[in-house]
């Protein structure tokens, strides 16, 4: 048994850094751990996709097979359709932040961007089930947007998708941050699983939509 | 990510590393004394750790001029029986190579390890060499991990092997390894280096021919110590149908395509840590078992070709037996045979033609019903960070050569500034090459204006190119008296490949403090006029690009201002935004300049208000964009220390 995640999303997102609490808390927790991602386009605006592999036994190459991916946490709805319509399956598990991150085609008006309804939508379509909010919203309200990945980090810890507890990543935060960073950090990662666990305050004014799919 | 993972001195643990950080966690436990490099993706990070322990660990780090001078200075550390290392991307070995071949032919003394990190697919590259053939050339051994946990085991092995056959070892790695994460067991961390450095008067390193037979017999020795090496293995029936034979994260693809087609009968594995020289016994052992072999390799045919030819050589022994790989056409990624990067799926396609058995991830109509909500997924182009100098840059050189009026040609060089052939700098690059090159042709377009040539030229280089590979450009064409424009885009860092320092910061890798080497007193020195400008005055530097363009002889424009990331981490950033009642969105006839022309990711546009908009989440606070609004729309609002 291998658990194939994906975390997608733009340059300067922060998937390499949520990739690295995923893996770092699966091998405190005892796991074989292997993830592939790119660095060349990280902060320049393109996609960067993270694969973390999961395993009790047997080591595995850091790339995904395709369609193979059991849970895919999209930091931004566009990206999490591409990687979903590439890795997923009808048993993939999704993630999504519905704050859009335009590509330089949108801004400059050669492209559309989707509706980010159609989007979600599509997902929920060929997925197993889907937790879509505003992890960009929420981050804002816990001081600074650009904690977002902390936020989608909790929401993959609280929804037990994975075989880690809690306090494993919260553990590996701890370690990597340090000062108000880690405060931020932390706080940021807590209100994610609360989004998971359902138990997100109405006062942050999120919609939060929790879909088991077909 | 860190180098805490690195420096623990806990043996046995099983911790989380990049095959980079693996790298230099296999140095610091081979001891090494001294290693170099300058930085290239996707092997950076080998030196950034090792740079941050060297204090500790008491050894040295440096961030070479380039890739040359660095295996130099790690070669002299080895002849004074030191161990070293030294780090590179594959076009840097094409830097360093005449140094190498040569190093081969006189040999070492103490462990020296070349790190050579290939690029397939060519993430953060150019183009996408596979350095083995030039390990080959070199007569190297060649070593080829897989994952972290082989990155960290070879690296330290290959020392060993560097001073038992008294000439550097090369270690090939791949942006997979490189920037893969894994678990890694930790080994003993050795007492700082010992031993003296020290070269007896007696002791001569000398290139000549003669030793070319030293090189042919240093190989025959590696060959016999590959035989029986643990890194070069065999898994699978004694007998198999189809032998795959693999290296490096191949290998780890071949496995889980064996097992996600159930093929754990029929085919076999045969992994090569040593790529060069071949272990010919043990290759001819399971070649005469098999019937069939495919080959999985990144980028190019280099085992498929030498062990062909091994293969050629036995022809009776090994017969029959079929070849399969990137030249039948069975291993093919996305982009065609030998092309890009291989993943899982190139080998379970190779592998499910051979044993003639169907595979398909997913139903054909997966993703049907998405694609019908969602028509067209917009492509993700790459572009100039928020608030980047370049793009401020490029608009006032595009500006300026509008003015001008004559057809400008603009030679580019390799760096973020890339880009600028894209639409992030408005396709104005006409070239792109290896580092410096574009002011090596510039210096050679200056000299064709007796054959009726009368274009303008302008080359780009970024600042840590000019040190790089500019300098001996320049010298050349101020000897040969040559005309052009030399932009240097100078943000002060090594910005591509994660912000090193250069020998204009005034920092050293170990965080030294010393004398900035500027570039206006080195083209100074060589009695070439310079002009510096800061490009985020863009109406100043379009005034100073159009007048230098007018100009002769050989003369440089440094367009300075630093790296915008790493000041708006640095400072409190300004408020930057629209108002709303003075932007006149698709009537004013500026053709939504902001977002759709200067193209900043921070300069979007509103569509419900019908007017552009700032995201403050992506701006910088540079202002830029306030001061080309035609309307003058865009406020940029200082924040003043008690402000928010």
């Amino acid at each position: 048994m291998v658990h194939n995640l994906i975390i997608t999303g733009v340059g300067g997102q922060g998937t390499v850094l949520a990739s690295h609490v995923v893996a770092a808390a699966a091998v405190e927790s005892g796991f074989l751990v292997a993830v592939g991602e790119t660095f060349g386009a990280s902060q320049r605006g393109g996609s960067v996709t993270s694969h973390v592999r999961i395993s009790r036994y047997r080591r595995y190459g850091p790339l995904i097979p395709r369609h193979r991916a059991t849970i895919i946490v999209g930091f931004e709805p566009l990206e999490t359709l591409r990687a979903l319509l590439n890795y997923g399956n009808p048993l993939t598990r999704v993630i999504m932040n519905l704050h859009p991150n335009y590509p330089l085609g949108v801004l400059s008006g050669a492209d559309t961007y989707p509706e980010t309804q159609a989007l979600m939508e599509a997902v929920r379509r060929i997925s197993a089930g889907v937790l879509a909010f505003n992890a960009t919203e929420i981050a804002h309200h816990m001081g600074s947007p650009v904690a977002a990945n902390m936020v989608m980090t909790g929401a993959l810890a609280g929804s037990e998708l994975l075989p880690m507890a809690v306090p494993a990543y919260e553990k590996v935060i701890g370690e990597l941050f340090s000062g108000p960073a880690r405060q931020l950090n932390l706080k940021a990662f807590r209100a994610g699983v609360l989004v998971a666990r359902g138990d997100l305050p109405a006062v942050w004014g999120n919609q939060v939509v929790k879909d088991g799919g077909k | 990510m860190s180098a805490s993972g690195v420096r623990l001195d806990d043996p046995g643990r099983s911790v989380l590393l990049t095959g980079n950080e693996a790298v230099a966690r296999g140095a610091l436990e081979a001891g090494i004394a001294y290693a170099s490099s300058y930085p290239g993706s996707p092997s950076a990070e080998v030196l950034e750790v090792l740079a941050a322990l060297a204090e500790e660990r008491g050894f040295y780090a440096e961030w070479s001029v380039n890739e040359k001078v660095a295996l130099e200075g790690a070669a002299a550390a080895s002849l004074a029986g030191l161990r070293s290392i030294c780090i590179m991307k594959a076009d840097g070995l094409n830097v360093a190579l005449d140094t190498l071949t040569a190093l081969s032919a006189s040999g070492t003394k103490g462990g020296l390890v070349v790190v050579v990190a290939d690029d397939p697919g060519a993430h953060s590259s150019v183009k996408e060499e596979d350095s083995r053939y030039l390990g080959k050339v070199a007569h190297l051994v060649i070593l080829e991990p897989a994952d972290p946990q082989e990155a960290r085991d070879m690296t330290v092995a290959a020392f060993g092997l560097a001073e038992q056959l008294r000439a550097p070892v090369m270690l090939r790695c791949v942006t997979r390894v490189c920037h893969a994460s894994g678990n890694v067991v930790l080994g003993t961390l050795p007492p700082k280096p010992a031993g003296r450095p020290h070269i007896g008067c007696q002791e001569r390193y000398i290139t000549h021919v003669a030793y070319h037979r030293i090189q042919e017999e240093r190989l025959a020795q590696a060959r016999e110590i590959g035989e029986g090496w643990p890194f070069n293995a065999y898994q699978g029936p004694p007998e198999p149908e189809i032998l795959v034979i693999t290296a490096g994260p191949g290998y780890l693809y071949a496995r889980e395509a064996v097992e996600v087609l159930g093929l754990e009968g029929r085919v076999g594995i045969l992994k090569l840590g040593m790529s060069w020289p071949l272990p010919e016994k043990f290759l001819l052992r399971h070649l005469k078992s098999a019937s069939k072999v495919l080959f999985v390799e990144e980028v190019e045919p280099f085992h498929e070709e030498n062990v062909g030819y091994l293969v050629a050589c036995h022809l009776e022994e090994v017969f029959p037996l079929a070849l399969y790989g990137k030249k039948s056409g069975h291993v093919a990624g996305p982009k065609g045979p030998g092309l890009g990067e291989i993943d899982v799926d190139t080998v379970i396609r190779a592998l499910a033609a051979l044993a003639g058995i169907p595979y398909e991830a997913q139903p054909g109509d997966y993703g049907r019903e998405a694609r019908e909500l969602v028509k067209k997924i917009p492509r993700r182009e790459l572009g100039f960070c928020a608030g980047c100098p370049h793009r401020a840059s490029f608009w006032a050189l595009k500006t300026a050569i509008a003015l001008d009026g004559r057809e400008v040609v603009v030679l580019g060089d390799i760096g973020c500034y890339t880009l600028g052939a894209g639409r992030s700098g408005h396709y104005l690059m006409q070239t792109v090459h290896a580092m410096g090159s574009g002011v090596g042709m510039a210096s050679g377009l200056g000299k064709l204006e007796r054959l009726g040539f009368s274009q303008p030229v302008v080359a780009l280089v970024g600042d840590s190119t000019f040190y790089h590979a500019a300098v001996p450009a320049l010298i050349n064409a101020r000897y040969n008296q040559s005309r052009f424009l030399l932009v240097v885009l100078d943000n002060g860092t090594t910005a591509m490949t994660g912000h090193q320092p250069h020998p204009g910061s005034g920092v050293t890798a170990l965080g030294k403090r010393v004398p900035a080497l500027s570039m206006e007193e080195v083209a100074g020195a060589f009695g070439i006029p310079v002009t510096v400008h800061d490009p985020y005055d863009v109406k100043g530097a379009v005034e100073a690009l159009y007048r230098l363009l007018r100009q002769d002889g050989v003369r440089v424009l440094v367009l300075r201002r630093a790296y915008a990331l790493l000041t708006a981490r640095q400072e409190k950033k300004p408020r930057v935004y629209v108002d709303p009642k003075r932007c006149l969105g698709d009537a004013c006839g500026c053709h939504r300049f902001c977002s759709r022309v200067f193209g900043c990711p921070a300069n979007t546009w509103d569509a419900a208000l019908g007017r552009a908009k700032i995201d403050e989440t992506v701006c910088t606070g540079c202002g830029v964009c306030a001061t080309l609004c035609p309307q003058g729309a865009i406020v940029v609002e200082e924040v003043t220390r008690n402000g928010a």
